[in-house]
């Protein structure tokens, strides 16, 4: 596989939901979601439920592949920062850890000089957890621990989800 | 590349239709969008151009059910079939858990099939995939219209190794549910080897 299974535990879970909380304040947002680099939400805070996450973070994933697509034609790594400007909301899109995608959704009541600087700082705290996190999947890996849920699971299990 | 949350304990994984342009990928998706109970679908997504035709892809999430705690879900997504879009494919096939090939049975979409096949193939390559090695079906498409060809010959030219296989006809949406169960429980079987 080209990329491992990206697993998410609680003590990480909590730590980027405290950063990005903190986020949102600063940066005076409206909503802040994580998305993995393949669409996958990973986390969201603010008012996400006036917002379709699912459709979002797979939307979001589809725009910043495309981009680093046209980044790599002209001979840029990857374009890092993405700026949406609306009639009344904003979005400015980020990568983090070169892995996962900050998405903060503001409105007049911030400017985009704020958001940019917050992130920033946000954005290397959210890298470490990450880090922290393929570590200890790593880690989990050569020991061959098997705290994985889908070890024990049985064909009958699988095929109860389709009765 | 499947994504196991703890916290929420969710596993998502991604299923991708593959195959030439206008065979029928976005009528899979269609058909398990309207035949889906509200509770367990997303929004379904096409990002298409002003004819209807796939012009980045499709999206339909969809939850199954729990497992032993964890819910499943499963993000499908179309490619743009059409030769020029190769860019776009690409980029879908990242994080990719699932293939389902969906091949055109009409006889003169044959060369059509076995080069978006190839293309497939190169293109999961690219991201250091092996199509031997994922979850992977295909889908004989359209076997209502009069020029489709056998499954036997059709087995011929785009199953030589012999993966699971599903006649259907997209637009009734005979064999679309039964190509969608196929793959999903190859991925929970690999997901369950823990590879």
């Amino acid at each position: 596989m080209s990329n491992p299974t990206l697993v998410m535990y609680d003590e990480e879970f909590q730590e980027i939901n405290e950063v990005i909380g903190r986020l949102l304040n600063e940066a005076n947002a409206k909503v802040i979601f994580l998305v993995d680099k393949n669409g996958q939400l990973i986390s969201g805070v603010g008012e996400t439920e006036r917002f379709d996450t699912t459709s979002l973070a797979s939307l979001t994933a589809g725009n910043i592949a495309a981009t680093g697509g046209l980044a790599k034609l002209i001979g840029e790594k990857e374009f890092s920062i993405l700026f949406h400007e609306g009639e009344k909301d904003n979005l400015h899109i980020s990568i983090v850890g070169g892995r996962v995608i900050l998405v903060v959704l503001f409105d007049n009541r911030s400017s985009l000089g704020l958001v940019r600087l917050r992130v920033k700082k946000s954005s290397e705290e959210l890298s470490a957890i990450f880090e922290k996190l393929l570590v200890k999947s790593e880690e989990r890996e050569k020991r061959g621990s098997s705290d994985f849920p889908f070890a024990e699971i049985t064909d009958d299990d699988i095929d109860n989800l389709f009765s | 590349m499947s994504f196991i949350n703890y916290a929420s304990r969710e596993i998502n994984c991604k299923i991708v239709y593959y195959g030439p342009g206008l065979c029928g990928k976005t009528t899979n998706l269609q058909f398990v969008y309207q035949k889906t109970a509200p509770d367990a679908k997303g929004k379904m997504i096409s990002l298409a151009t002003e004819t209807e035709r796939t012009l980045f892809f499709d999206f339909l999430p969809l939850s199954l059910g729990e497992i032993r705690g964890f819910k499943t879900r499963f993000h499908l997504y179309t490619v743009p079939g059409q030769v020029f879009y190769d860019a776009s494919r690409k980029l879908i096939l990242k994080g990719v858990d699932g293939v389902v090939f969906v091949a055109d049975s009409q006889e003169e979409r044959i060369d059509a099939n076995i080069e978006s096949l190839e293309n497939l193939r190169i293109n999961l390559k690219e991201q250091g995939y092996d199509l031997d090695k994922l979850p992977y079906i295909i889908q004989y498409n359209k076997r209502d219209l009069p020029g489709a060809m056998s499954v036997e010959e059709l087995r011929r030219e785009l199953n030589p190794t012999d993966v699971p296989e599903f006649e259907a006809c997209a637009t009734t949406g005979e064999g679309v549910f039964e190509t969608l169960k196929a793959v999903a429980k190859l991925i929970l079987i690999d997901l369950k080897k823990g590879k």
